[in-house]
């Protein structure tokens, strides 16, 4: 097997968690209420743990002695890392957060039901355990665009601006890079055409029972997979990356 | 029950029930069902925990007590985390359970008892402090990963559930 596609493959689905988690994290102590904001950092702490388990398995099949989790979660520049645009969109409000995180939820649960029959031993078991926190995730993510969706004029106004905003990053999901082609075609990789559908319809479902509309547009960014990213990663990495840069080999 | 897959040689279960979750200190680590391996190979003991959650910062410390524990019996261990099979609340013991409920936490019941709660369908997660069924969910996400938090509507009184996870 080629272990670069293999290392990419890992980045490539361990990134999206990373960020996604980065962002709550900044959420921390700055939640709308006490218990969304235990919540943000609980799903926060959920995903650092499957990152750290994807990049302890990187490290080992990255080839390179000295890499560790820690450098590839801190010491990448912005075009190595290669998560999907949705997950370093901004907190702009509650409403974002959360149809950000449902967003992100439906695919990663999805996802995670297929990757666990993948033929690598290690990703198999990594998806086993991420399933039963992300089934959390999405119920959580899941609720509040109900309650906000058929909440008050308010929070409904809102939450369909942060729906309608947000769809143009659901299709990059589903790109296909060269590593996810290899990886496919080896049995570790998930094949993530066959999941657009089923996602599509799960996200559609719950929108419409929370009375929201399903935005029609059909122009959709892409480019995070391939280390592209919008202006707003330089400013996570930048808070990310902070204490590594400027104290090389810092311990605790 | 998925036991059977647990093996660990009976003369290390004592120093392993010595060892308590640091963040339910009531709960020994064997009460809890992390420890999934313990053999002892030429002076030198090999332990397999498995987390609870994949970001719970109690494995490292649980980790380190376990080696601290076995160095006061004069053995070394090594620890390995291991994630498949994942960790399933059913492999919470009998004496575990009723050791969360003493301590204040509600046990884990079905994967939809939070769910019920919230949608206010069943009611059947008990007060731990009067035991009325007359609870709600306050939200998924507790004081840590494995625990949602409640609110008795008969003594008014919050207290935590383990959410059950299988």
């Amino acid at each position: 097997m080629n272990n670069k596609n293999l290392y990419d493959y890992i980045l490539g689905i361990a990134d999206n968690s990373l960020i996604l988690g980065q962002r709550l994290g900044e959420l921390c102590g700055h939640g709308p209420s006490l218990e969304t904001d235990i919540a943000g950092t609980n799903i926060s702490l959920d995903l650092f743990g499957q990152v750290r388990s994807y990049f302890q398995y990187a490290a080992q099949v990255s080839g390179d002695e000295n890499a560790t989790e820690d450098t590839i979660a801190f010491m990448r520049i912005e075009r190595a890392y290669k998560n999907v645009l949705l997950v370093e969109q901004p907190n702009t409000d509650f409403g974002y957060t959360i149809v950000r995180q449902f967003l992100f939820d439906a695919y990663h649960l999805l996802f995670l039901k297929e990757l666990e029959k993948s033929t690598d031993a290690t990703l198999a078991a990594i998806a086993k355990k991420s399933i039963k926190e992300v089934s959390y995730h999405w119920r959580f993510s899941s609720d509040w665009i109900r309650r906000l969706g058929d909440g008050t004029p308010e929070s409904h106004e809102r939450v369909q601006e942060a729906v309608t905003d947000l769809w143009m990053y659901t299709d990059e999901l589903f790109h296909q890079t060269d590593a996810d082609k290899a990886m496919i075609a080896e049995g570790v990789g998930v094949d993530t055409s066959k999941l657009k559908d089923s996602y599509y319809k799960m996200i559609s479902d719950v929108l419409t029972e929370a009375t929201l509309a399903i935005p029609e547009g059909n122009y959709f960014h892409k480019g995070g997979k391939q280390g592209i990213h919008s202006e707003h990663m330089g400013y996570i990495l930048a808070d990310m990356q902070y204490m590594q840069r400027t104290y090389p080999n810092m311990e605790w | 029950m998925t036991l059977e897959i647990q093996n660990i040689q009976p003369h290390l279960h004592s120093i392993l029930e010595s060892v308590s979750d640091p963040e339910i200190p009531v709960l020994s680590i064997m009460d809890m069902g992390v420890v999934r391996e313990a053999i002892e190979v030429d002076g030198m003991v090999h332990v397999k925990i498995t987390p609870t959650y994949s970001g719970c910062p109690a494995m490292d410390v649980i980790g380190d007590d376990i080696v601290s524990a076995f160095a006061k019996a004069n053995k070394k261990a090594k620890i390995t985390l291991v994630l498949s099979p994942a960790w399933t609340t059913d492999w919470i013991t009998p004496r575990g359970r009723k050791a969360l409920e003493d301590y204040g936490i509600a046990a884990p019941l079905s994967p939809e008892a939070d769910k019920e709660a919230l949608l206010g369908n069943k009611k059947i997660v008990k007060c731990t402090n009067c035991g009325s069924t007359e609870t709600h969910l306050v939200s998924q996400f507790g004081s840590t990963a494995c625990k949602a938090l409640f609110k008795c509507d008969t003594c008014q009184e919050p207290f935590d559930y383990f959410k059950c996870l299988k």
